[in-house]
């Protein structure tokens, strides 16, 4: 479980997130949404720790990462994996040695048992026959599958994906959202995703936390984003036709 | 004064939190085939043209018949250790390698590789940046001789082949009172510019922030940057060693 406390963050005197609290459950697949520029994806990197909270604390199973020597950080920090909003693949490196590099740089073990793990991992997000293929040769939404695989190698205790939709069409989104839901499941880690698809609000949001402008409005889960009662989160929701009508269709039920 | 304090922590960051001694030495063996083999060709084609340019400009301004010709050879191995192959060379250096460095970080900074690396608890500045830097200082020193020998083979082919002077008046001159501390005054020069180039344009690349238009920048400033750092540090070094 990661909790947060109180996390405030400003950039040159602008805030950009004002004392937000919460907690995100282990074995669920936890959504931070909100519109664009919310701090979705600063609170995010305040909790992994690629920024330091200005106020507030983050604990990952009751360790306090914030105030954590760099030690005791790394050590934390090997239990996550995180997949990028591009895939943040390492260009220079194969698609078998990308998976693979979080083993050889973290871990003793032999090439044998890597490549064991990493075909495996290529093999759970459904990639196969594609080791040797340089990042550049593969789709978006491969190298979506890739990171994932990449995040996942080491065994994480907990998961972060920053806009994991970002740039990918409905239907590859939608199976990025399943493959995401099923590892947070099956392994029973704690996931943290940051989005603004509805889609993926609808279809894997099992505990939400809703920003606005750098607050949280609403918390809860996809089958209560329907009836928050919060404006803004409304307003959110359901931007469109389709939604409008979801909307008054389960008003009157 | 701001950025030079960054750039002191940044040096200091590349120590702390180190990966495996293997992990190291798999890095700077890859970073000395990109930085050497990738730079060998190019060392070796401006060198032997500097070489043979000076011979034939000093042969130019060496017109009075009572200086002997062998004096133009001597003056070309002058010019070659004690300037064009270490300091000249690292201009070049820095817009070959410390462009290509800049640029490399850059990027991996706005497609959040280097995000990626910190969230794996890998101190990325060091398990880029250090094997970056100590490749360079094991590679620059030895283009540097590289460069000095076809420097002093270029104004021999262009001085015998042109009948600027004779093959054993260019040896003789190669030869004549020649101080073996300039040598080692010219390798201490490449370790030091080599360090200043890998590290300012590595610190450059480090830091880029926004996108592609930035990452361009990034590369001239740490080209611009490093060269006037290589000048600078030419001048002291010549002030304290000569």
């Amino acid at each position: 479980m990661i909790k947060i406390n109180h996390i405030s963050k400003a950039f040159n005197g602008r805030s950009v997130l004002d004392s937000i609290s919460g907690e995100f459950d282990k074995g669920k697949t936890n959504l931070i949404i909100g519109s664009s520029g919310t701090g979705k994806s600063v609170l995010l990197k305040c909790i992994v720790g690629l920024l330091q909270p200005d106020q507030g604390s983050v604990y990952f199973d009751l360790r306090n990462f914030t105030e954590a020597d760099k030690e005791m950080k790394s050590e934390i920090r090997r239990e996550m994996g995180m997949l990028f909003q591009g895939g943040a693949l390492f260009d220079s490196k194969n698609v078998e040695q990308n998976v693979m590099f979080p083993l050889d740089v973290l871990t003793t073990k032999p090439l044998e048992e890597k490549l064991d793990r990493v075909n495996f991992c290529l093999k759970r997000v459904g990639l196969e026959n594609v080791n040797s293929k340089m990042p550049s040769e593969i789709s978006g939404g491969m190298k979506k599958r890739v990171g994932i695989a990449r995040a996942i190698v080491n065994n994480p205790n907990y998961l972060f994906c920053d806009e994991p939709n970002s740039g990918l069409d409905p239907q590859t989104s939608i199976v990025i959202d399943e493959l995401i839901k099923e590892i947070t499941e099956e392994y029973d880690i704690t996931t943290v995703v940051v989005t603004h698809d509805m889609n993926s609000v609808m279809g894997i949001g099992e505990k939400i936390m809703f920003l606005y402008k750098g607050q949280k409005l609403w918390e809860g889960s996809y089958r209560e984003i329907m009836n928050s009662g919060v404006k803004e989160l409304d307003d959110f929701v359901f931007t469109n036709k389709v939604m409008k009508n979801l909307k008054g269709k389960v008003t009157s039920l | 004064m701001k950025g030079f304090g960054k750039y002191v922590i940044f040096l200091g960051s590349l120590f702390v939190r180190r990966e495996t001694f293997k992990t190291y030495y798999q890095l700077v063996l890859e970073e000395c085939i990109i930085i050497g083999i990738g730079s060998i060709l190019l060392f070796v084609l401006v060198s032997t043209f500097m070489g043979a340019v000076s011979t034939i400009q000093t042969a130019a301004n060496l017109v009075n018949p009572l200086i002997p010709r062998y004096i133009i050879s001597q003056v070309v191995r002058e010019m070659t250790i004690l300037e064009l192959a270490p300091t000249i060379m690292a201009i070049i250096y820095a817009g070959k390698v410390g462009s290509s460095m800049a640029g490399g970080l850059g990027t991996m900074r706005i497609t959040e590789q280097i995000d990626a690396l910190e969230v794996m608890g890998i101190n990325s500045s060091s398990y880029l940046v250090l094997p970056k830097i100590i490749a360079s200082i094991l590679m620059y020193p030895l283009l540097v001789i590289v460069a000095g020998v076809c420097s002093l083979v270029g104004g021999y082919l262009v001085g015998t082949l042109t009948g600027i002077m004779t093959a054993e008046d260019y040896i003789y001159g190669i030869r004549l009172a020649f101080n073996p501390y300039f040598i080692s005054f010219a390798l201490i020069k490449s370790l030091v510019f080599a360090f200043l180039i890998s590290s300012i344009s590595s610190f450059k690349g480090y830091y880029t922030q926004g996108g592609a238009l930035e990452v361009g920048i990034a590369s001239t400033s740490a080209v611009t940057t490093s060269v006037i750092a290589v000048l600078l540090s030419d001048y002291f070094l010549a002030q304290l060693l000569l």
